[in-house]
């Protein structure tokens, strides 16, 4: 009898403090995601900003620019509808066009000497590399998140408390960001 | 192991620190009690007898009851590691004439977007951002809690590194400041510092007091065997009084190397990229004149040893006992065995 109540409550003791750590995991989980929005938004903001502070010297570079704009807004759009599959696809042509465009600004070596063109380039490259570590730490306490739900015992018992694997920020199969950048050397 | 099991390895490395240390404070001073200031605890009754004279003596002189000394001794040490605690970081960018990083220079405004960076990708608040003004390459952290937790650089550095080093080296701070190492070495540095005072002023007393209680009562205290007991006591306690230095040193300076490798490996773990703190670490390397700005208190908190000195490349017995950080040939060679795991997985 005594047995049994001791065994019962030790039982109950690691429910709760297993159902707490998970609880605070799920928060970090959330906390990280929000984390990436901001710095999606972030870029979105610099965006209008590089284009018109190279838009004198890279004029004959109009496409270039134009596809930035147009991936720049359709990943606005993205964003307001809420689609994550969406987000997720616009922003990678966004980060696609950004690409092309950081590429071309080397073949204009007046660019480099503008003070103004210099702080958006850093400021849009930190925000690259922003964006990338916010989903590489989003990645990683989902990780842990799910693997502390997945281990014995705990795995009997996470779905009966309420918890649910949360899902890794992946690119799509077919998504832009996954093409292999084409090179063509012709002259 | 992940950076939780870290954080309480740390947590548990700093109390079995204190607990070393809180050992080294009471047998200094309750030493210095003992020999210097009559106290003795188990000591009985004085006992008063007839003297040939025709008047009592007293044997067994009423001892002190009042641990003077090691009260002393422990409240210093207290007192050093709440100093370190409270005023640590303001104190190490004193002393290192740092000032804060400025946006509007692009150099520092690129340092100041890369420790965001890692700050995010450690899930860490961004921490200060301060810059040392010295031509070596060289960085550290500071802080005791991540509210109050400081990454600075020195302007060589700054000049020397590529985005990518600089990023490398950001990292292996922040990992400092995320493992929380920064608060093993703080008490370890202050309690170091707090030793080598007592220790000094205790050794001072034996040079020039002497042993006033033995030498006027002539081992009256308790007759000649319990005399040379005392002595033999108290040959051991200058012992370790002139020892506990070189021992706080050499303990201080075991977990500082062990910190080192792994916040090597946290920085990769959070740039994924070895191979630059790799290329950073062998910049930093090649600028061998010692860091001017920065002095030994700091020593232990900087990515590399800014004293300049060859003990770092040797990996012989003294150099693994009294340096601060492990050889960079080794901190070397265990990143590029990451980045090559990298490569085959």
């Amino acid at each position: 009898m005594t047995v049994l109540a001791i065994v019962l409550g030790l039982l109950a003791v690691w429910l709760v403090f297993t159902f707490n750590k998970l609880v605070g995991l799920k928060n970090q989980v959330l906390n990280a995601f929000r984390q990436i929005d901001v710095q999606l938004k972030r870029r979105h903001d610099l965006i209008p900003n590089l284009v018109n502070a190279v838009k004198g010297e890279m004029k004959f570079e109009k496409e270039t620019l134009e596809s930035v704009v147009q991936a720049r807004a359709a990943a606005v759009n993205a964003g307001q509808g809420g689609n994550m599959n969406e987000v997720l696809a616009k922003e990678g042509m966004l980060t696609q066009a950004l690409g092309k465009l950081f590429a071309l600004t080397e073949n204009y070596p007046n660019l480099k000497a503008v003070e103004v063109v210099r702080t958006l380039m850093e400021e849009l490259r930190t925000t690259e590399n922003q964006i990338g570590f916010s989903r590489q730490f989003y990645n990683d306490i989902v990780t842990r998140f799910n693997i502390q739900q997945q281990v014995f015992p705990t795995n009997m018992f996470a779905a009966m408390l309420g918890f649910q694997p949360a899902a890794l920020w992946e690119l799509p199969a077919d998504s832009v960001e996954r093409n292999v950048p084409k090179v063509d050397l012709t002259v | 192991m992940n950076i939780y099991e870290q954080q309480e390895t740390n947590r548990r490395t700093t109390m079995v620190l204190l607990g070393a240390f809180l050992l080294l404070f009471l047998a200094v001073g309750a030493g210095f009690d003992f020999f210097y200031l009559s106290f003795n605890p188990i000591a009985g009754e004085p006992s008063y007898k007839l003297n040939s004279a025709g008047y009592y003596e007293a044997h067994n002189a009423r001892p002190q009851m009042i641990p003077y000394g090691t009260i002393a001794a422990l409240l210093f040490g207290i007192a050093m590691v709440l100093n370190s605690v409270f005023n640590g970081p303001k104190m190490v960018l004193r002393s290192t004439m740092a000032r804060r990083a400025v946006s509007t220079d692009p150099d520092e405004k690129q340092f100041i977007n890369v420790v965001r960076e890692m700050s995010i990708a450690s899930g860490v608040p961004m921490p200060g951002t301060y810059v040392v003004p010295d031509p070596d390459a060289n960085a550290f952290a500071a802080g005791f809690s991540y509210d109050n937790a400081v990454i600075a650089v020195t302007e060589g550095l700054l000049k020397n590194l590529n985005r990518e080093e600089l990023q490398a080296v950001v990292a292996h701070e922040m990992s400092h400041i995320r493992n929380y190492d920064m608060r093993v070495m703080t008490v370890a540095a202050a309690l170091m510092g707090a030793i080598a005072l007592i220790s000094d002023f205790a050794g001072r007393s034996a040079r020039y007091g002497g042993r006033s209680r033995g030498r006027s009562s002539g081992g009256g205290r308790s007759g000649k065997g319990g005399g040379a007991a005392v002595l033999i006591l108290f040959v051991v306690w200058l012992f370790l009084v002139i020892l506990a230095p070189l021992f706080s040193r050499m303990l201080a300076m075991a977990i500082s190397r062990q910190r080192e490798f792994l916040a090597d490996a946290s920085a990769a773990e959070l740039t994924r990229n070895p191979m630059g703190l790799v290329s950073a670490l062998e910049k930093i390397r090649s600028a061998v004149q010692p860091t001017q700005a920065i002095n030994n208190g700091v020593a232990h908190m900087c990515i590399t040893d800014p004293r300049g000195s060859l003990i770092e490349e040797k990996s012989g017995f003294a150099a693994d006992l009294l340096a601060t950080h492990p050889p960079m040939e080794k901190r070397i060679l265990a990143l590029k065995m990451m980045a090559y795991q990298k490569a085959s997985a």
